[in-house]
């Protein structure tokens, strides 16, 4: 059963010399993280860099406080989930293939809803 | 690798257009996205010079969406349209209470005038008492048939010629699939329809300027245009059959993004065999509402309501209503069935 949303919350990944995206849901995706909407998030450092595959992961390992299903299907997002880069659709960047830079702004929008 | 704008070359591409494929810039995304609402209004012949229309207004992307490229389009192009702001309270605590809140925000934002009915001055029940009544699953029936008995009695009050509501892409591709899982002709042959007919006692036409919009693109130009709107999901609606077609529909769409155009093509295009027994279009004869039937929908699942039998209205019971309208009594094996409730 879904809750109902809270406020939105942001994150940003921060990281020295780790990476520093920062991340965040609107449209109702917050409801998932505990209703935060903006989330400053840290990545631990590696070798390679980090791709969107590996935050998505990463997300729902860490930061998913519930019902991962509605969030991520298999190893991407929800179908009816967009997510932005930099205010631009991922589709326009290589989606799952994008390699994360430091300070990235992420946003996680949901569109399930009713309008 | 930023990817430039297909339109201008100029500025960098922030969406991929599902639709075409295409790639632009917010200011071309902008100029596209209201461009092509504007030839739909005007191909279709939606609205008259003059004329009133009030806006089906939720507080959701959708209809604030549809409030704010109405009203740019009322003055761009100079419709002349007295537009207003028509919002249906159905008496669901923690979302459409919440919701209101952001219509009351939308009408000072886009300055219209604002209108709210409610279940509970209409019918006497709300959402909240009729789910208790109906349980958790054929709860949203009651809803969309009360809402639209809502909208036109709240459109008949304010006097308006027309009503718009915000109904996208998205949702006219799963209502055609819905009403081919389900086998139901006549709603099949009606839901792709742009405009209702403007004929029938007590209907106001009602139309959907979005309905070739996506719905990515709705939330998209809502996001980048900064608007206002509320965004969950009605408590209620987890075990709505209408779930099914939309997660259908949207691995349909992450596979070939056309496939939503195509879906609401494939239903316009559809013709009924010959032979095929269809609903004829009459009046209710307890409330003179649009009918296919001796009694309305709404008068059915009022009755049923009222007289405790939460049944009434779902599944096939037509012949029991000529009972009901001649106030007979039911045998005990009628009411039971009609009583039974799923949780």
């Amino acid at each position: 059963m879904v809750t109902s949303m809270r406020r939105s919350f942001n994150a940003t990944l921060k990281c020295q010399p780790e990476m520093f995206p920062r991340v965040r849901k609107r449209g109702g995706a917050e409801l998932l993280f505990d209703g935060v909407k903006n989330h400053h998030v840290t990545l631990p450092g590696q070798s390679d860099p980090w791709d969107m595959k590996q935050l998505l992961a990463w997300i729902r390992g860490n930061m998913l406080k519930e019902r991962p299903e509605l969030f991520m299907q298999g190893d991407t997002v929800r179908p009816g989930i967009l997510v932005l880069i930099n205010d631009a659709d991922w589709e326009l960047m290589g989606e799952l293939e994008y390699q994360l830079q430091d300070q990235d702004n992420i946003v996680f929008i949901s569109t399930l809803h009713g309008g | 690798m930023p990817v430039q704008c297909s339109n201008c070359v100029q500025r960098r591409a922030v969406l991929k257009r599902p639709k075409t494929g295409h790639s632009l810039c917010k200011d071309c995304f902008f100029w596209a996205f209201e461009e092509e609402i504007h030839q739909t209004i005007v191909s279709a012949g939606l609205f008259n010079r003059g004329e009133t229309v009030a806006i089906g207004a939720s507080g959701g992307k959708d209809s604030t969406v549809l409030a704010h490229v109405m009203k740019v389009l009322n003055e761009r192009y100079d419709y002349d349209l007295n537009l207003l702001l028509l919002s249906v309270d159905e008496g669901i605590t923690g979302y459409r209470d919440d919701s209101l809140e952001t219509v009351k925000r939308n009408q000072q934002q886009y300055e219209l005038p604002l209108k709210i009915v409610s279940y509970e001055e209409l019918y006497g029940w709300t959402m909240d008492a009729i789910v208790k009544k109906v349980g958790l699953k054929n709860n949203c029936t009651f809803c969309g048939v009360f809402r639209r008995q809502a909208l036109d009695r709240g459109a008949m009050m304010l006097k308006v010629d027309k009503i718009c509501t915000g109904h996208n892409a998205d949702d006219v591709a799963e209502t055609v699939l819905m009403n081919v899982l389900r086998g139901d002709i006549a709603r099949l042959r009606r839901c792709t329809s742009i405009s209702t007919a403007s004929d029938g006692e007590g209907a106001i036409p009602r139309c959907k300027p979005l309905k070739y919009a996506y719905e990515k693109e709705i939330v998209l130009y809502a996001y980048f245009k900064k608007l206002d709107y509320f965004s969950t999901e009605c408590i209620y609606s987890p075990n709505a059959y209408r779930g099914h077609a939309r997660a259908f529909l949207k691995d349909l769409e992450s596979i070939r993004p056309s496939s939503i155009i195509d879906v609401i093509h494939s239903g316009e295009t559809l013709s009924i065999k010959e032979g095929v027994k269809m609903p004829v279009q009459g009046t209710c004869s307890r409330c003179g509402y649009i009918s296919s039937q001796a009694l309305c929908k709404s008068c059915v699942l009022l009755e049923g309501l009222n007289r405790g039998l939460p049944k009434l209205g779902i599944g096939k019971h037509h012949r029991l209503h000529g009972k009901i309208l001649a106030q007979e009594p039911l045998t005990e094996q009628e009411e039971k069935k009609l009583k039974a409730v799923d949780f």
